[in-house]
């Protein structure tokens, strides 16, 4: 707990100062203060967390997994054939110059308002760090290690399974912990595109409203999302890796 | 017996070999360590030996055969301990014989019987990170003992580990290679170390090179400290290390 104070001190006179300044400019539509979003939030607490936060949930979700089981599929190749890794690399690296939001309305024309036009912006923004940060792990394997391995008789696949992946695992952790937020955000942005229900949606339809409370309501509950998430991601990751500092 | 006949091997990055008709000899039971500058090609030897790398000419045979055609003749351990700190003791002592499909049953009882042999035997379910310098070299070894091999290559083990821990595993190396019987070729920088452990040394006077000057240490088995300061030994010494001294002038 005490770990946490630093953060706590920041978070409120950061919030302090918005309040301030909020009151000062009391122009709720521009910037509504904290208080009034947390009102908001309590108004609107049924609509937001049983309809909407749902809605965004399962899209992320769908989204983070599909990203992780491809970044994970893509480093494996990656990572088994130089070739590959030559070809693969540039395309990859070429998927994020791509800006989403000007092509996510194709993915609406693709597919409709259904899920999948939301699902199809996450992944593209999510998979990135997942392949190249696994990918990454994979090639921080000692040769040391590898070489070990080899004169105990070990096979392409014992290297892969007994050394490549736990040494990879940190890097994994990492990269879901940053796929996360970019997932939620990758949802919101493609409800704001065309949805009928979620975060992204709900903030777009207060905005028109010109209801700044109402924008900045579902944008913290996305963020609560995202810390309580990458929390578990790590709690999860201590217990699983605390061998880290061998390395 | 291992013995090198004309080994040739060039890397091939380089332009010139680092080995040139390489011979030399490693009888059954034999302590012996070889001494010789840093990029000599001392753990080339042994790289060859793992099968890691293959010579361009000549060949490595164990009591005549080839050495591709020996299953499981050597074992090797590094400098570094290489443990998996995801593993626990025991798990990391088993490795070598999960790879070699050894049954689960046959992998325990070896791994106890290592552990009590080592002295470790409250450590099984540790890990890695919980052990000090010198109990991971002493798990390292147990784990190269349990590899399977009758030739135990050790490339430096040792050099890591301050003052004290390293004089007592080398005083401990000696009473493990004498109870399990082994051969053991042992690459290291220093001639005291050379001359405490082994029954032959072989000294590697130039670069690349093509013999290594093997001599036979005048001290009985078991050994301790006081032999080093006999008249015959610090003669060794020094004679070693004029040897050494020629390759560095050269």
């Amino acid at each position: 707990m005490k770990k946490q104070i630093p953060a706590m001190v920041v978070a409120l006179s950061i919030l302090a100062v918005w309040q301030f300044i909020a009151m000062g400019m009391d122009a709720a539509y521009i910037l509504p203060s904290p208080i009034q979003i947390v009102q908001k939030i309590w108004e609107c607490k049924k609509v937001l967390l049983t309809v909407h936060l749902p809605a965004t949930a399962v899209i992320t979700g769908i989204g983070l997994l599909i990203s992780v089981v491809l970044g994970l599929a893509l480093a494996i190749l990656m990572d088994s054939n130089a070739m590959i890794e030559r070809g693969l690399y540039p395309v990859i690296i070429a998927s994020q110059t791509i800006p989403t939001t000007a092509i996510a309305p194709l993915f609406v024309l693709w597919f409709g308002y259904s899920i999948w036009s939301k699902v199809l912006v996450t992944v593209l923004i999510t998979f990135f760090p997942v392949v190249i940060a696994v990918f990454d792990g994979f090639k921080a394997t000692k040769r040391e290690m590898e070489e070990l391995l080899l004169t105990y008789g070990a096979t392409k696949r014992d290297i892969f399974i007994r050394l490549k992946i736990p040494t990879a695992l940190p890097a994994f952790f990492s990269a879901i912990k940053m796929a996360i937020p970019l997932s939620l955000i990758g949802a919101a942005i493609g409800e704001w595109l065309g949805a009928q229900e979620g975060l992204g949606y709900y903030s777009k339809r207060m905005m028109t409203q010109l209801d700044g409370a109402g924008v900045f309501a579902p944008v913290v509950i996305l963020s609560l999302l995202a810390m309580v998430s990458v929390m578990c991601i790590s709690f999860i990751e201590n217990k699983v890796i605390n061998w880290r500092r061998e390395l | 017996m291992l013995e090198f006949q004309n080994v040739t091997f060039r890397y091939p990055e380089d332009k010139e070999p680092i080995l040139e008709n390489l011979s030399f000899q490693v009888k059954d039971g034999d302590f012996a360590s070889i001494i010789g500058s840093s990029g000599c090609g001392k753990s080339t030897i042994f790289r060859l030996i793992n099968g890691l790398e293959k010579p361009q000419q000549g060949q490595i045979l164990v009591n005549g055969e080839p050495i591709e055609k020996q299953r499981r003749y050597t074992a090797f351990m590094p400098q570094k301990d290489l443990l998996f700190p995801w593993c626990t003791i025991e798990k990391n002592l088993t490795l070598p014989m999960e790879l070699q499909k050894i049954p689960k049953e046959e992998q325990k009882k070896q791994c106890t019987a290592v552990l009590e042999q080592i002295g470790m035997t409250e450590y099984r379910n540790k890990y890695p990170r919980e052990l000090s310098g010198g109990m991971k070299q002493r798990v390292a070894f147990a784990r190269t003992l349990l590899a399977g091999g009758s030739l135990l290559l050790l490339d430096e083990p040792f050099s890591a580990l301050d003052f004290l821990t390293r004089v007592e595993m080398q005083e401990w190396i000696l009473e493990q290679w004498s109870y399990w019987n082994k051969t053991i070729l042992f690459i290291t920088h220093d001639v005291e170390e050379a001359i405490f452990l082994s029954n032959i040394i072989f000294t590697i006077q130039e670069c690349p090179f093509s013999t290594m000057k093997a001599v036979n240490v005048p001290l009985q088995y078991p050994r301790n400290r006081e032999d080093l300061r006999k008249s015959d030994i610090t003669q060794l010494k020094e004679t070693l290390i004029r040897q050494l001294r020629k390759k560095e002038m050269l």
